[in-house]
């Protein structure tokens, strides 16, 4: 007897949606024991985080304001994904981005609310955009491997804004702290039910919509389909691939952008180290797991959002360390990856000898 | 004396699909056995069970008379069966002697260097193969790559080789070449499994042929029992193969004119070189000649996929010579590619969008930004339907379709927009009979409405049958022109190998 894997040719409708459920499933269980061995009993500890992260008004409003960047930025890194880009810089476009609309709301002087959050978003969209670019010219023109370039890139974008924090742009009243001046009422976006959710939210999922759009229905979606399923074809069908890689690039780190523009003008209301605690990594596992999807990415997004919520709330309460917000997340993430071969394969029991 | 190799009743289905209902067949040892088929007949299937890629559902595989089960690539090898494939498994950035160590499995880890050497060479000189075993493979030839596929065999002591058609990427001489050393190797008592489309070859080197058709193997005849006429009718069934009538190109109006045009590639050599020519409406001009002697540049450099460094290409007397790809489209030149899966499509989308490629921008398939899915799915239905797609159920990615119907997508789309010049790149390459009669057809259909065709070509059969004219091309340069009422293979042979100049 022998196990073996073989290609299922049509996969399933109903297991594409199943197997991600029940890999969460168990990936919970697997966690549970880990959970046991420090001393915690595993239900209890669900039911907080279930408790924590959708389980209050307080707990929701705190899901959403992390489900919001990770929005924007993994609909930036879909987009590149789509045509086989590799953009591995969505958090430092996601620190530029917040560059950007910092920079308009401290010094441009705009009084009108609604001019003032038009100007910061097209900032960080532009800046972030452009730091995108870099690497998409490099790319088009000379060949240069862009996962490099973007990777690379995070290192500059961070450091850059902590010199701008520590430096040029320091709060004069803030204590030596590393932040620039609170922003005033006019560059903050509307907050709801006294809570720190804010409209940033509503923006990312207009922005997943459009993506979706622009992705399935629209000519440039679907040259960006064909250069990404075949670059050589599309050069023989008299498509500009040199042009679409910059193009897309740039939207890719301009929609990354706003993630910053949204944590800066939603949440934070002024530029500070830490803007992003890696959410332009995060950004790059759920575009791979929604499949580059624009809906899905939504959908993943939330999910880390319960994650992230869920896994503070254990620290908190139960004082266990960090690395176990880590464990869980990896957990998942690995159960949800094997998922991905039974949906395409299935293992079969084969009798008999190998030879004769 | 017993069979080397025996296959009872194999079947093999997938969803949906019986890919393999009954075959039948035996090898004998010392003999060449081919297997012919058209696409879809269930050679390829065939094939990846004998090399343990597939299992079968039924059937039996007797090897020396005793039953054998393959469970991998290596279970087939580690018993002597060994494969060229059509697409070829070799590391590029590597020699062609390191390419040949892999196949070897009992290398040690710390090998001699000079003992394996010699061992390849032996093989090398015993077939008189002239490869030098330092070169990177990158660097050689389709056919001398071919060489080294063969050679991994035969180091590896092979007792039955299977040869996907290997002469489909060679030349005339090359091929000539290679049914020697198959000769040889028969005669020293290897078995060959020999997959071809080409009758002539068929006719020329095989034992024994066995022709199979949708997934049975119908009948297994040695030579004296089969005849051209007789395998071509068992193959395609009982359709007569038709013979369409061609115009005689009347040469009054100039379609397409080429002055002095060179090109040169990255190593700044010249792939064309002063090259000149002259394409009248609804004339088919065969281009004949050794693969590698500028056919590609010039199909390239026509479609604008490449740049001209010197010299004009003039279509209906406008000056085209370095447009986008796109503009040429427009001016009218559709190009069949040669290599249809690399560039002719893109694999992941479906049929549908992958007829629009080259006019999904027109306002045909467009509103404002939006595409018009409706017109889009109208198009495909249209062009599934006049040019006998089996496209599989809606939204089937490309890279689902058979190699003939993949190629009938891209000349789909290539006259779609009724183009007044069309370059085919060895458009027939790979193909069954019944989709290579298709391609033709379409050919001189078009050249019928007034289309002219570059029809690129080592098929000298297909460009005997088809052109108005043949033109033979060398080292970048046309070294002659002939008529293919009046001229002989000979000629045409001497003119490819550049001794003489028409």
């Amino acid at each position: 007897m022998k196990l073996v894997t073989e290609k299922r040719e049509l996969s399933s409708r109903l297991l594409q949606f199943a197997a991600p459920v029940v890999s969460i499933l168990i990936a919970l269980f697997v966690a549970g024991f880990l959970l046991l061995a420090a001393g915690v009993n595993p239900l209890q500890a669900y039911l907080e985080i279930y408790q924590e992260s959708l389980g209050s008004l307080y707990g929701l409003s705190e899901t959403l304001v992390k489900t919001t960047p990770l929005i924007f930025a993994s609909l930036g890194v879909s987009l590149a994904f789509r045509m086989q880009i590799w953009n591995i810089g969505a958090e430092g476009q996601i620190y530029l981005g917040a560059c950007g609309a910092t920079g308009v709301a401290l010094f441009s002087g705009i009084e009108s609310h609604g001019l003032m959050i038009t100007a910061m978003f097209l900032a960080a969209f532009l800046c972030g955009g452009l730091w995108a670019g870099v690497a998409g010219i490099l790319r088009a023109r000379w060949r240069v491997n862009e996962v490099i370039v973007t990777l690379l890139m995070n290192y500059i974008a961070i450091l850059g804004v902590d010199y701008l924090i520590y430096g040029p742009w320091k709060d004069p009243k803030g204590f030596n702290f590393p932040l620039t001046a609170q922003f005033s009422d006019a560059a903050r976006l509307t907050e709801f039910f006294d809570t720190r959710f804010h409209s940033g939210f509503f923006l990312a999922l207009l922005c997943a919509l459009l993506m979706y759009l622009f992705m399935e229905r629209t000519v440039w979606g679907y040259e960006i389909k064909v250069i990404g399923s075949n670059p050589e074809a599309a050069r023989y069908a008299g498509m500009r691939t040199g042009l679409a890689i910059f193009a897309v690039l740039f939207l890719s780190g301009a929609v990354a952008g706003i993630a910053g523009f949204s944590e800066v003008a939603g949440l934070q209301h002024r530029l500070q180290h830490g803007i992003s605690p890696g959410y332009g990594y995060t950004a790059i596992i759920i575009a791979w797991l929604a499949r580059r999807s624009a809906i899905g990415v939504v959908i993943v997004s939330f999910l880390m959002g319960v994650l992230l919520v869920g896994g503070d709330s254990l620290q908190l309460s139960w004082q266990l360390p960090v690395a176990f917000a880590y464990a869980f997340q990896g957990l998942i993430l690995f159960f949800l990856l094997a998922s991905d071969f039974f949906i395409h394969n299935r293992l079969k029991l084969v009798r008999g000898e190998r030879h004769a | 004396m017993t069979d080397l190799l025996q296959i009872k009743h194999i079947r093999k289905t997938f969803p949906g699909v019986v890919a393999l209902d009954a075959i039948s067949l035996s090898i004998a040892p010392g003999e060449i056995h081919t297997l012919l088929g058209e696409n879809g007949a269930g050679k390829s299937t065939l094939m990846n069970v004998l090399t343990g890629l597939y299992r079968p559902d039924r059937g039996e595989i007797l090897l020396d008379g005793a039953p054998v089960q393959f469970n991998s690539p290596r279970d087939s090898l580690a018993l002597g069966i060994g494969m060229v494939h059509q697409h070829f498994m070799l590391v590029p950035a590597h020699t062609v002697f390191e390419n040949i160590l892999l196949a070897l499995e009992d290398v040690p880890n710390l090998y001699s260097r000079r003992k394996y050497k010699q061992r390849v060479q032996k093989v090398l000189d015993e077939f008189k193969l002239d490869l030098d075993l330092d070169t990177p493979v990158w660097k050689l030839s389709i056919g001398a790559q071919q060489w080294i596929e063969l050679i991994k065999l035969l180091v590896r002591d092979c007792r039955l080789l299977i040869l996907d058609e290997p002469t489909a990427v060679l030349t005339p001489q090359e091929s000539a070449r290679l049914f020697q050393v198959l000769a040889r190797l028969r005669d020293q008592g290897k078995s060959i499994l020999f997959i071809s489309h080409k009758m002539r070859e068929v006719m020329e080197i095989s034992d024994r042929v066995t022709v199979l058709k949708k997934g049975r193997s119908l009948v297994t005849l040695a030579r004296g029992e089969y005849d051209e006429n007789r395998l071509a009718s068992l193959m395609i069934g009982e359709d007569q193969i038709p013979m369409w009538i061609k115009p005689a190109c009347k040469y009054d109006q100039l379609a397409l004119e080429i002055k002095n045009l060179s090109v040169r590639n990255d190593r700044g050599l010249a792939d064309l070189d002063n090259f000149n020519m002259k394409l009248y409406r609804g004339q088919i001009l065969g281009v004949a000649g050794v693969a590698g002697n500028g056919q590609k540049a010039l199909a390239e450099v026509l479609t604008g996929l490449r740049e001209a460094s010197s010299g004009r290409i003039l279509a209906e007397g406008k000056d085209i010579t370095n447009s986008t790809a796109k503009s040429s489209y427009i001016a009218g030149i559709a190009h069949i590619p040669e290599d249809r899966k690399t560039i002719g499509i893109a694999p992941d989308m479906t049929v549908g969008d992958n007829l629009i490629m080259k006019n999904f921008a027109s306002r045909a398939f467009r509103r404002w930004i939006f595409q018009d899915r409706a017109a889009i799915r109208r198009n495909a239905a249209a062009k599934i339907d006049q040019f006998a797609i089996k496209a599989g159920p809606d939204g089937n990615p490309v890279r689902y379709l058979s190699g003939g119907n993949i190629q009938n997508v891209i000349i789909a789309r290539e006259l779609s927009e009724k183009p007044a010049v069309l370059v085919a790149l060895y458009p027939t390459r790979g193909l069954d009979i019944g989709s290579a009669e298709y391609v033709h057809k379409v050919v001189i259909d078009g050249a019928n409405q007034g289309m002219s065709t570059i029809l690129i070509s080592e098929d000298l059969d297909e460009l005997l049958k088809l052109s108005d004219e043949i033109v033979v091309m060398f080292r970048g340069r046309l070294v002659g022109c002939v008529d293919p009422q009046t001229t002989t293979r000979e000629e045409i042979g001497l003119l490819m190998s550049g001794e003489v100049q028409a």
